[in-house]
């Protein structure tokens, strides 16, 4: 593994137009912070994985990077370019490095195409010229990578279980030989046994193919499995990021700690002995978040200052990132 | 006679494409106040086992086999004898808390409705018991959130009204069909924690259906297994995570990772789940088990007690020669 970043995100501010009841068709839409100052680096061969409850922004900030969102500011350094800052041609050269893992299986396979076809379909976009000779033998490649049989090559998406769909949508990832691949929730639809066997392929391929993943999940368990380095945002914030053991053995912001409390362990001795740090309420609305600290309206510790002053990143141990007044 | 016991419950459904047998020859028992986990995986019959009971198949299910609450018969009833036994003995908490709560219909009026129905009250007297109830929960100004509609609350608060309304007319048993899937994990532990509030207070029996390994470790006393439509092993959710002792139980245990533990790969049980189309013949886990022998695949194995304290199993391989 070098340790050269490949990609470099820095102050990325994703915001939405969002029209709210009783709103008049001239009145000025409001804006809703999807991803408000999120910065980040990845080295090759890392995986990033982005953890946070749902509507924090986790899969806004990795569509993002690759454009699928339109950004506010901020730069996305891949290799040097600025990927938020290319036009269309270049843009697209990059896209071949970069390629996406969905969570809904199925739903993210071509109904009317057959396996074959869906996988071969981004090397005929990016290489039109590829012969079909070598479009096959490429494809059976990957297939073979993937654990899925030749033979199966001719069936539609519908004939697969939902693991395999999974994998289908990986081997399609994979032809191109991506340098990065975001995954997004791409075991929360599987179930307990599968998503094990997929959780490995991934891992068996990074290493094998020295890829470099940024995974997406609320399962803080498969995170903290797959994840060199882990980042928590809240209501579009990244609120903690270290790397893996250190998180979860010493997590230093409120949100985290509460976060991993409420992760339920699967052995009772533990479980029901386990002092849970209830955080009350709900998540607030990002049209209108709290001042100051986004998460001081459910934080144990929130003093005034948290509603004054925003919380600035403070570092520790070289790599373990906290936004909290009170970190230390 | 024991609170609740299920012997021999069949599910079918018709289908264009053949007949799914969702569920096959289940049996179990529940006592007062104790809280049963049932899990597997999705299609192993752990809701529509509880659908069957509750009366809730869909039209082209059909259930045969006996349901017994306390004592009585409640597998296939009118649905005269059903709607007294629902609300008033068994309650029913879904998953998806927007989906089962009315989108037209204030929270008061859908609360009161049932205790209307059921008890006779008086309107007033209804909405005032119903806000007894959301406090109960632990919904912040009950009175006058009460008057909302479902979207006007979040998912957890949504979950909150719906425990809160199956309590409404004191049912001895609750029955929770994966109460958490559809929330977060902070609102997860919320939640599971107002449950066993619940069941302290209120006395209530529960059965919880999840797919959670480690919802099932922390909120409950027993534990069922289920695969391909049959029970695989159960008892106490202490021993069988302790020591579980069917091979499908040591698989589904150990292919999950867990936040305190540091192994670097996930052991897998190969393969995938069954076919429910085909009438099974042996055991429906052997073509994806590693102990599986010549017998596995012919003969369906029985759910025997193992002589430890309420705890059964359906393997023919014996526990101690289990690779």
């Amino acid at each position: 593994m070098n340790h050269q970043a490949i990609l470099q995100v820095e102050n990325l501010k994703v915001n939405f137009d969002v029209s709210t009841e009783g709103d008049m068709p001239w009145t000025k839409r409001k804006k809703l912070k999807a991803v408000d100052d999120v910065s980040f680096s990845l080295q090759s061969g890392e995986t990033l994985g982005i953890v946070g409850e749902s509507g924090c922004g986790k899969s806004t900030l990795a569509r993002a990077i690759i454009r699928m969102v339109p950004t506010e500011s901020g730069n996305a350094l891949w290799f040097g370019d600025d990927l938020l800052k290319l036009d269309k041609i270049s843009m697209r050269k990059h896209r071949k490095e970069i390629q996406m893992i969905f969570q809904d299986p199925l739903a993210s396979l071509n109904p009317r195409m057959n396996i074959g076809q869906i996988i071969a379909e981004p090397l005929k976009t990016h290489y039109p010229k590829t012969s079909k000779e070598d479009i096959k033998s490429r494809v059976q490649d990957v297939m073979n990578k993937v654990g899925l049989l030749h033979n199966l090559i001719n069936r539609y998406p519908h004939e697969f279980s939902g693991g395999q769909c999974q994998r289908i949508g990986i081997a399609r990832a994979l032809i191109l030989k991506p340098k990065l691949i975001i995954c997004d929730e791409p075991v929360s639809a599987l179930d307990v046994s599968i998503q094990a066997q997929v959780i490995n392929l991934l891992m068996e391929l990074q290493s094998e193919m020295d890829l470099t993943l940024i995974f997406i999940a609320h399962d803080l368990s498969i995170v903290k499995h797959i994840s060199n380095k882990i980042m928590v945002l809240y209501l579009g914030n990244m609120v903690e990021m270290a790397n893996n053991i250190d998180i979860y053995a010493h997590p230093r912001h409120p949100y985290t700690q509460a976060l991993i409390s409420a992760v339920p362990i699967p052995d009772p001795k533990i479980e029901k002995n386990k002092e849970l740090i209830l955080i009350e309420g709900d998540l607030p609305s990002p049209i209108n978040p709290p001042s100051g600290c986004v998460f001081r309206t459910r934080c144990l510790k929130a003093q005034d200052i948290c509603a004054k002053e925003k919380p600035t990143m403070n570092t520790f141990n070289d790599s373990h990132m906290v936004a909290c007044h009170f970190s230390n | 006679m024991s609170f609740l016991e299920i012997n021999n419950l069949n599910v079918e459904f018709d289908t264009a494409d053949g007949i799914v047998r969702a569920v096959n020859n289940v049996s179990f028992t529940l006592d007062e106040e104790r809280i049963l986990a049932i899990v597997g995986e999705s299609g192993s019959g752990k809701s529509q086992t509880v659908f069957a009971m509750m009366g809730l198949l869909d039209q082209n299910g059909r259930a045969t086999g006996s349901v017994k609450f306390e004592g009585e018969e409640i597998l296939n009833l009118s649905i005269t004898e059903l709607n007294s036994v629902r609300a008033e003995k068994i309650a029913m908490i879904f998953q998806d808390p927007m989906t089962s709560l009315n989108p037209y219909m204030r929270i008061s009026e859908q609360m009161a409705e049932v205790l209307i129905h059921h008890k006779g009250l008086s309107k007033t007297e209804a909405i005032q018991q119903s806000i007894n109830l959301l406090d109960a929960v632990k919904i912040p100004e009950a009175k006058s959130r009460i008057r909302m509609y479902p979207h006007e609350f979040s998912g957890g608060m949504r979950q909150r009204v719906m425990i809160a309304m199956s309590l409404l007319c004191r049912p001895k048993l609750l029955i929770a069909d994966e109460p958490t899937t559809a929330l977060d994990v902070t609102v997860q532990a919320q939640i599971m924690h107002l449950l066993a509030d619940i069941q302290k207070e209120f006395g209530t029996s529960i059965i919880l259906i999840t797919h959670d390994l480690g919802v099932v470790a922390g909120n409950s006393d027993d534990t069922l297994v289920m695969y391909g439509g049959q029970v695989m092993e159960v008892g106490s959710t202490e021993q069988l995570y302790a020591s579980p002792t069917h091979p499908y139980t040591q698989g589904l245990m150990s292919a999950v990772p867990r936040l305190d533990d540091k192994a670097n790969k996930l052991k897998t049980i190969k393969g995938n789940p069954p076919n429910m189309m085909l009438v099974p013949v042996g055991c429906p886990f052997s073509p994806r088990c590693k102990n599986s022998q010549s017998v596995c695949a012919t003969k369906i194995p029985e759910l025997l007690s193992t002589g430890t304290k309420n705890h059964q199993r359906a393997c023919h391989v014996a526990f101690e020669e289990l690779l």
